[in-house]
């Protein structure tokens, strides 16, 4: 053989290598690996904590705990609210989902660098991965929070049985927003505390500690401009309470639902193409 | 050996990095400077590659660092994507290029050989069922229940060499993989490249160590400042490479040396059979080393000594000029310029060696010395091991017939 070699005819199975992207290898693939990874690292969470998965139902539990001293026997907030505990609780676990899950995705992607950079690998996993296990947790703290709502008297309704309609916009908005951050912050650490900042401020700006009803009149269209509001809305009329009025009529009617769906659909669509756009780069940029 | 058709086909291949200047990485940099555009320094680190590689071949990459053969490799595995060129590949890859990665420390061998089997494209309960081979392959029977994160990096990668091997993939890129693992399982890692290549896997393997591709590869890609060098012949591109090596490394680090009123080593090289200078010498051929020596002063009954070590092991021979060289007994006088040879077969084995030279002289002592004047290669060397690899030739005889 040498320097100057015939070319041989390529084989006919040959396809062309793009380069890295969000879903690369193959959907099969993508799928196994976020649940394999999802899973994992909810078992690893809580893994060699004497309490175990207890630690998960835990932090909820305690941060409702917290919050139900100061807010109802303190402040003597909520004793005109039907059911404030365990409509405060149901709000803090599908908060704390969506939270978590985020705050969890902000650094995910810098943290697998070595998976970034030195395996061709669907890079969509992880923020996703990162929701996944945030999943978890939600499921199992919300058998605790229908316990508890048995225990304190509420009767089971068959709207309970709507639950997923609301989890799985929730799901999705939380994909979105990861999805957002996970990317950005390979390019601006500046992420990380600002969402530090902006997940507490969003946390008292939308109606989880109080109800909707309590925000004066004017404000009640703005804080539902937010669709985590009306999420938390619509599963107290489902689950907690069954006089109060759905997300749709407190904000009065379809042309005003267009807001938050729009914010909901804003959110999704700009995580996706942000992370699909940001996809190809990110073993360079880290 | 080689199949009719190409299972790699690269055309064109560019890739440039953008480096910032001043890397505005934080939005506060940004609001402060709108409008100043952030500089970029162009890296353009593979610059027009085209090269192919066949069905079943075991297809080496060499350059020196920086030469752009890693980014050639993640382009090839899709971690990276190229600016310009074509990259069309046949059969299924193994995605990663180095060893272990993607590895959790914190979850036992059962659970990392099912993430990392998911990873390479099984599903996970292909990869439960090969849980036992992998294993096995891997000799960590015994560690089953322990946390990565306890496991010694041999036996890190082992287990993911075991991976590696138990995976589905047609094609393997390989980046570097023999950098760990004891002797014996660097053996059987060895062991399975052979059988690889025999079983007709396309295997692209990219390394520094010449002693590799000229043991594996049927082909050799060398690469030099992005762009392809040399390809073809495992030994021809093996020894260019080398030369490349070692035209930019005429200064040996670690020299040191010793200059006397009397004299000076001046320079010290090695010679081919044919009296031009070269890096490396084949086991088994005829080379020289050579000193030049500046004498300022008379020096009665000189003697010049050579000595070759590696970095392990000093003194691995030693050569002197007393007693040894015809006219032995002439004194050096100033103002001369002396070339003082040493010619031999080379017997020594595989490796790098040092060669260190001084200048004594009667009654005198040391009169100059150099350490590691100059540095050299050895390869070629047939099979068996240790610092020299001497001619021989084996028998296996019975004294008597066994009773059986």
């Amino acid at each position: 053989m040498s320097a100057t070699e015939a070319t041989f005819p390529l084989s006919p199975e040959a396809r062309e290598i793009r380069g890295p992207s969000a879903f690369g290898g193959g959907l099969r693939r993508f799928l196994y690996l976020t649940w394999m990874i999802g899973l994992t690292e909810y078992r690893l969470t809580y893994f060699g904590s004497a309490l175990g998965y207890l630690w998960s139902l835990m932090r909820p539990l305690m941060l409702f705990g917290v919050l139900y001293v100061v807010f109802s026997q303190v402040l003597k907030f909520g004793e005109d609210v039907r059911n404030y505990p365990v409509l405060l609780l149901l709000n803090i676990v599908l908060f704390s989902f969506f939270a978590d899950a985020a705050t969890r995705s902000v650094t995910a992607v810098v943290e697998n660098e070595q998976i970034v950079r030195k395996m061709h690998f669907p890079r969509i996993v992880i923020p996703l991965s990162c929701v996944l296990t945030a999943t978890f947790t939600m499921l199992v703290n919300l058998v605790a929070v229908f316990v508890f709502l048995v225990a304190y008297g509420v009767d089971p309704r068959w709207t309970w049985l709507l639950l997923p309609l609301i989890l799985i916009p929730l799901i999705l908005l939380t994909a979105g927003a990861a999805m957002i951050l996970s990317s950005l912050y390979v390019r601006f650490r500046d992420v990380s505390p600002i969402w530090a900042v902006l997940s507490t401020a969003l946390f008292y700006a939308t109606p989880v500690l109080y109800p909707i009803d309590k925000v004066p009149e004017d404000f009640q269209r703005v804080a539902l401009a937010n669709p985590i509001a009306d999420l938390l809305q619509q599963v107290r009329r489902w689950v907690v309470d069954p006089s109060t009025q759905g997300a749709f009529d407190v904000i009065g009617g379809l042309p005003w639902l267009l807001i938050p769906t729009g914010v909901f659909l804003g959110i999704c669509i700009l995580g996706f193409v942000v992370f699909e756009r940001q996809a190809p780069q990110i073993a360079e940029q880290l | 050996m080689p199949a009719p058709h190409a299972a790699v086909d690269v055309r064109n291949l560019r890739k440039t990095f953008r480096v910032p200047r001043q890397h505005m990485m934080t939005l506060k940099e940004r609001a402060l400077h709108p409008f100043r555009r952030a500089e970029f320094d162009e890296l353009r680190v593979l610059r027009g590659i085209s090269f192919q590689v066949r069905e079943g071949e075991f297809f080496g990459i060499v350059g020196r660092n920086g030469s752009g053969k890693s980014t050639l490799l993640k382009c090839l595995a899709g971690i990276y994507r190229a600016d310009e060129g074509e990259i069309r590949i046949a059969g299924r890859l193994a995605p990663f290029i180095e060893l272990g990665v993607g590895f959790n420390p914190d979850l036992t061998a059962h659970d990392n050989v099912v993430i990392n089997g998911v990873m390479m494209g099984l599903s996970p309960a292909q990869a439960r069922g090969r849980f036992d081979e992998v294993i096995a392959f891997a000799e960590l029977e015994d560690f089953l229940d322990l946390k990565l994160k306890n496991y010694s990096s041999g036996m890190q990668v082992r287990l993911a060499f075991s991976l590696m091997v138990h995976s589905d993939a047609e094609m393997l890129l390989i980046d570097e993989v023999l950098a760990v693992g004891d002797a014996s399982f660097q053996q059987k890692c060895l062991d399975v490249f052979y059988r690889l290549r025999e079983e007709g896997r396309t295997i692209v393997l990219v390394t520094h160590d010449t002693g590799m591709i000229e043991r594996f590869c049927h082909r050799v890609l060398l690469l030099e400042d992005g762009l392809v060098e040399m390809s073809g012949d495992a030994h021809e591109v093996g020894r260019r490479y080398l030369e490349l090596n070692f035209e930019r490394r005429a200064e040996v680090p670690g020299a040191q040396s010793e200059g006397g009123d009397a004299a000076d080593v001046a320079d010290v090289w090695i010679e081919d059979a044919e009296g031009k200078r070269v890096p490396a010498v084949a086991h088994g051929e005829p080379f020289s080393v050579c000193a030049l020596l500046d004498v300022r002063e008379r020096i009665d009954r000189p003697d010049v000594h050579f000595a070759f070590n590696t970095d392990e092991v000093l003194n691995v021979f030693g050569a002197t000029s007393r007693a040894v060289a015809a006219n032995d007994d002439e004194p050096f006088l100033p103002g001369e310029r002396i070339v003082v040879r040493m010619t031999s077969e080379n017997a020594l084995g595989d490796g790098r060696y040092f060669v260190d030279c001084s200048l004594h002289g009667a009654e005198r002592g040391m009169i100059a010395f150099r350490g590691r004047a100059c540095e050299f290669v050895v390869f070629g060397g047939t099979t068996g091991s240790g610092l020299v690899s001497l001619p021989h030739t084996m028998r296996v005889e019975r004294e008597m017939e066994r009773v059986t």
